[in-house]
């Protein structure tokens, strides 16, 4: 455990300190994103198999209705968002940049929306069944990523979770999705909690959030206090990438999860408090994964605001409801500026995955000078993982892919410190992006 | 070149290698002011000169035509002066600049490929080639605008200029002559040397302020510091006839060498732990060669060696790499 020279919060070693422009949409309440006339909802829109359609087009289907199921065990069940008929079933453009097999739902006009929905009480289940219907609810980890939730909180014999630390920390600068959701859904984060504490049996719960959100961590430090079991909230110092499951664990832990191994290996089931609040919602409502809370902001967005939209919902309809963009050409991302992407097609869904929308302009997005290596230094000390960028940057200019994993390039988790402090603008990450993807395909060969 | 950027990540630092090599210089404005205060007009025009050499260099070697703007040969250029004696000729000055840069930097590649500090190796190549010029000290005079004789000597002519005062820096006064220069006078400034190592505290503001600004890594000038005032004082503790440590580090360009030579970010190691082992490195050899070594100065020497080392000492200090045992 490391703790910081200013103040005594809790932090790991290294990380950086990138503007936070969290103040743009931190203190906009959540809203609720009107319906639209035409749903998209991707059939992969989680790491795994794609799901398996299971309606016909033309079918009439209710909203929350399940419309595929889990097309394996790795792989969620997808549930349409509103009350409307199956439009068509075909190949639609994914935010991933691919054309991938999608649902079209078109929202039946004269439905009031209103769910129908019965809850799936938690308390008699078996693990094996609760996993399942975590499964079949279509959840994924809210974080980014979106690994199917039940593959993580299903626990591997002979291997127990001892400390479930749920993930507040949001330290990606613009987003404030999950600041709201557990400003505003904190008793449902914690029910959520108590839900999967329950069967993945930790000996101890965390709820970790960076210290620029003090609302949050009072608010939820009060409600965790009425429960009838101890959850700690451990606020930590804010710096990137805080929010990363390794990281977490050394700032609360102070322990290494040792290369090529899970959390769980150290005993931790690391979630993101958007998930734990989802599960409340399906256990005790019966609400499948139809909508998220996604953060809409940027200085080149007319009005920067906290968005639960339905997923499905096309970007443009998003971005417009947010007062559209001000300026002629700004940078449209999808999740936060360190580790998102490039969006250039709006005309693509919010997808489970989705975090946020950004509309950056050249106030935030510089263009570099690139400039040779100094050998500053400055890439060695910000590297959370102790790595040697400035070397590796080096090893995959000449091309030197088996050098640069003999120094550990396949543990970088690509999360741009290193990009981020480099003086001489040097596209470190970037470079890495590459090096590993020539490594994985020489392995294959 | 400007690169678009298309993959994450958008925000960035706001420190750039200009910005930062800037920053630096900005830092040597007053240093180069005392030298001024003391030698005179003559301070500015070795700086010119061999500021004006470092760029001409840099201009001429660089294919690009850009390098001249990441202040790097600017850089060079000052430090280089501040290692000069004030009467130094200006002509030997700009030469000095252009090995700097030509056969310091340029020779290796350009920026960040170099092994040693460029404005050192430029030192020493005057050293080699000049050797009496660069040891013609004179003691700070207060007048301004007196141009020193020996500025304008001409290429190749020998002969002694009419008023080339040569006095001892504290350094060879200690070495040749055992007499010891009081420490207030080294920390103001009021000995003779080269432009700018006289004024001790103000080096010693510059290294706190750079170190705040985490420009340098404190590490260096502290290991350097640390390892000269121990071994010395260790010698001294032997046999008072050595200098105390306080003279050690106030005395010649330990701190100008700790604080703005060794620091310099291309020719010292990246690690951690190569940076201890560096500053240690320096510090021994600075007192080894001031004490047993036929020169009173040791700290551009010390400087190169351990420059020449940092490419073992870089391979030989891994960081250890989070999940992995040593
Ligand atoms: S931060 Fe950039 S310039 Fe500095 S050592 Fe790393 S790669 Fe080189
Ligand atoms: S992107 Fe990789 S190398 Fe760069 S700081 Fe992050 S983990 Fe380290």
């Amino acid at each position: 455990m490391s703790t910081s020279l200013i103040g005594s919060l809790q932090t790991f070693p290294h990380g950086v300190h990138p503007e936070e422009y969290k103040e743009l949409s931190c203190n906009r309440r959540i809203e609720r994103m009107p319906f639209v006339e035409l749903y998209t909802l991707p059939l992969s829109q989680h790491i795994g198999a794609p799901s398996k359609v299971v309606v016909k087009e033309g079918q009439k289907v209710r909203r929350g209705e399940m419309i595929a199921e889990p097309g394996g065990f790795v792989s969620v069940g997808l549930h349409s968002p509103v009350d409307g008929v199956v439009h068509a079933i075909d190949l639609f453009d994914h935010p991933n940049g691919q054309v991938l097999p999608a649902i079209q739902i078109r929202t039946d006009r004269f439905s009031t929306q209103q769910l129908q929905l019965k809850p799936v009480p938690p308390e008699e289940m078996t693990t094996a069944g609760f996993i399942k219907a975590v499964q079949w609810s279509g959840m994924v980890g809210m974080g980014g990523a979106a690994f199917p939730a039940h593959v993580k909180f299903s626990i591997p014999e002979g291997k127990t979770c001892k400390h479930l630390m749920l993930n507040g920390c949001e330290c990606e600068p613009f987003l404030t999705c999950d600041h709201r959701v557990m400003v505003e859904y904190a008793e449902e984060l914690i029910d959520g909690t108590r839900i999967l504490a329950r069967f993945v049996k930790p000996e101890k719960v965390y709820i970790a959030i960076e210290a620029n959100k003090p609302d949050a961590i009072t608010l939820i430090r009060e409600k965790a206090a009425e429960m009838d079991f101890a959850i700690e909230v451990v606020p930590l110092e804010v710096k990137y990438p805080q929010g990363a499951e390794k990281m977490m664990i050394s700032a609360i832990l102070g322990e290494e999860v040792p290369s090529g191994k899970l959390p769980l290996d150290v005993g931790v089931l690391v979630s993101n408090v958007g998930t734990a609040v989802a599960m409340s919602q399906y256990f005790r409502q019966g609400l499948p994964l139809i909508e998220r809370v996604i953060t809409v902001s940027g200085t080149a967005l007319k009005r920067p605001s906290n968005m639960l939209v339905p997923i499905g919902t096309p970007m443009r309809d998003v971005v417009d409801y947010c007062g559209g963009i001000t300026v002629p050409s700004p940078r449209i991302l999808l999740g936060g500026p360190m580790m998102g992407m490039v969006q250039k097609n709006l005309d693509v869904p919010v997808v489970k995955g989705t975090s946020g929308i950004l509309a950056l302009t050249d106030h935030e997005v510089r263009d570099l000078d690139t400039y040779s290596c100094i050998r500053c230094g400055r890439c060695l000390d910000a590297c959370p993982l102790f790595l040697n960028p400035a070397l590796l940057g080096m090893l995959s200019r000449k091309g030197l892919w088996e050098e640069m994993e003999e120094n550990h390039i396949m543990d970088c988790f690509e999360c741009a410190s290193c990009s981020f402090v480099c003086p001489s603008g040097i596209p470190l990450v970037q470079s890495f992006r590459v090096g590993k993807a020539m490594i994985r395909e020489r392995k294959a060969k | 070149m400007k690169t678009i950027i298309s993959t994450s990540p958008f925000l960035h630092h706001e420190a750039t290698t200009p910005k930062i090599m800037w920053e630096v210089v900005y830092t040597l404005i007053p240093v180069l002011g005392v030298a001024v205060y003391y030698f005179g007009l003559s301070a500015l025009l070795v700086s010119a000169a061999a500021v004006a050499g470092c760029l001409v260099a840099e201009r001429l070697f660089d294919k690009k035509k850009k390098a001249i703007g990441d202040g790097s040969a600017l850089l060079t250029g000052v430090l280089l002066a501040l290692c000069l004696p004030p009467g130094f000729p200006l002509w030997i000055a700009f030469l000095g600049g252009m090995v700097s840069i030509g056969v310091g930097k340029s020779l290796w590649g350009g920026l960040g490929q170099n092994i040693f500090n460029p404005a050192l190796l430029g030192r020493a190549f005057l050293q080699a080639a000049f050797p009496e010029a660069i040891t013609t000290w004179d003691l700070p005079t207060g007048n301004y605008w007196g141009v020193r004789g020996t500025n304008l000597a001409m290429p190749f002519f020998k002969g002694t200029p009419v008023d080339a005062i040569s006095t001892a820096t504290p350094l060879s006064q200690l070495k040749f002559s055992h007499e010891v220069t009081s420490t207030m006078d080294l920390l103001v400034g009021n000995v003779s040397g080269s432009l700018g190592e006289t004024c001790g505290l103000l080096l010693i503001l510059a290294g706190v302020y750079l170190i705040a600004r985490k420009i340098i890594n404190w590490r260096i000038p502290a290991s350097i510091l640390a390892t000269a005032a121990l071994f010395s004082g260790i010698l001294y503790a032997i046999n008072p006839q050595y200098p105390t440590p306080q003279f050690t580090i106030l005395a010649g360009g330990l701190l100008l060498g700790a604080v703005y030579m060794a620091t310099d970010y291309v020719t010292s190691p990246l690690t951690t732990k190569g940076i201890w082992i560096y500053g240690f490195g320096i510090g021994f050899l600075v007192v080894m060669i001031r004490v047993w070594g036929g020169l009173p100065e040791g700290v551009m020497y010390a400087i190169l060696l351990m420059n020449a080392a940092t490419p073992l000492i870089n391979r030989f200090t891994k960081t250890r790499v989070y999940g992995h045992e040593k």
